[in-house]
């Protein structure tokens, strides 16, 4: 039997950017990339959810604060709770830590410059959904490219919940965290964008060890519904 | 109603705009300890009274205007 191809969602917001990045690296993956426009108040049949990269409402008042209260937030916050894979990048990663489903915070850069450029980064997890195809210690290069990338964590954030760290630090995140997850580990978010970094071409595919990852992952759980 | 809502990083939470500022005025000759870069938001609400009103904004902060995280508000209602 062919094995099937799981379907993850790309969330458009207004103002995100790297939405059709996202669709067309989990295509060249071989996942079946869907669209969803962030007014949706439902999720489509599922495997996996991808928050994309850019400015979301103008990154107004705060990155990610507006975009928390979209419809499609509430239906990914469910879909989260049910235990389904999230993955949030650059400002995916903004918005999920608004939404509260990752802890912490995203401010601006200790520089104040915004910062573009491919970063070094160590894999601290390879047992999550989003990282099987990597091995702890193991270092990827990925672009970054942000202006409030700055992560803050709260006081008391368990030190196994960090997934990435940056090896020279961009932009002054405390303890380098490039890469978090939540407590049950479904959930990630990352401010380097693996999306960009999927053949060598675009100078590194380190980027596509983690998004294959995840269709590993995606994948897993259709076969465990059939 | 009239509300002005204050925002200003937490104590302790890193401020490179502040220091840019301090810095800034350091160079024009200016003595300057410390400075701290928030924001002001300025709000026309419906309420009955100033208590009202200020329960009202207070929800907005809580929600959506500060984060409580690396934020903290002070909220001044004028009539």
């Amino acid at each position: 039997m062919a094995s099937p191809q799981p379907r993850i969602g790309v969330v458009t917001y207004p103002g995100s950017q790297d939405d059709r990045d996202a669709l067309w690296a989990l295509a060249a993956l071989d996942a079946e990339a869907v669209p969803v426009w962030h007014g949706e108040l439902e999720l489509p049949d599922l495997d996996a959810v991808v928050l994309p990269g850019g400015f979301s409402y103008g990154d107004h008042l705060r990155c990610g604060a507006i975009a928390r209260f979209s419809p499609a937030t509430a239906a990914v916050r469910a879909f989260a709770a049910g235990g389904g894979f999230v993955l949030g990048i650059c400002n995916g990663f903004q918005i999920l830590c608004e939404a509260g489903l990752l802890p912490g915070a995203l401010v601006r850069n200790e520089s104040l410059r915004f910062v573009c450029r491919d970063v070094p980064v160590t894999v601290e997890r390879d047992d999550l959904p989003f990282t099987t195809r990597c091995t702890n210690g193991r270092r990827l290069v990925l672009p970054v490219k942000h202006g409030d990338g700055r992560y803050l964590p709260p006081p008391d954030l368990d030190p196994a919940q960090v997934v990435l760290r940056y090896v020279d630090n961009p932009n002054g995140s405390v303890d380098g965290i490039a890469g978090i997850c939540n407590e049950t580990g479904n959930v990630m978010g990352l401010m380097p964008h693996p999306e960009h970094a999927v053949d060598p071409l675009l100078g590194s595919d380190d980027g596509a060890l983690l998004l294959a990852s995840l269709v590993d992952a995606a994948r897993d759980r259709v076969l465990a519904a059939i | 109603m009239r509300a002005t809502v204050l925002v200003r990083p937490k104590p302790g939470i890193l401020d490179p705009q502040g220091e840019a500022v301090g810095s800034a005025l350091g160079h024009l000759g200016f003595e300057v300890r410390d400075a701290r870069v928030g924001k002001v938001i300025d709000l026309e609400v419906d309420a009955a009274d100033a208590a009202a009103a200020k329960a009202t904004v207070e929800q907005m902060c809580e929600k959506l205007l500060a984060n409580p995280l690396i934020e903290s508000y002070e909220i001044e209602v004028t009539a």
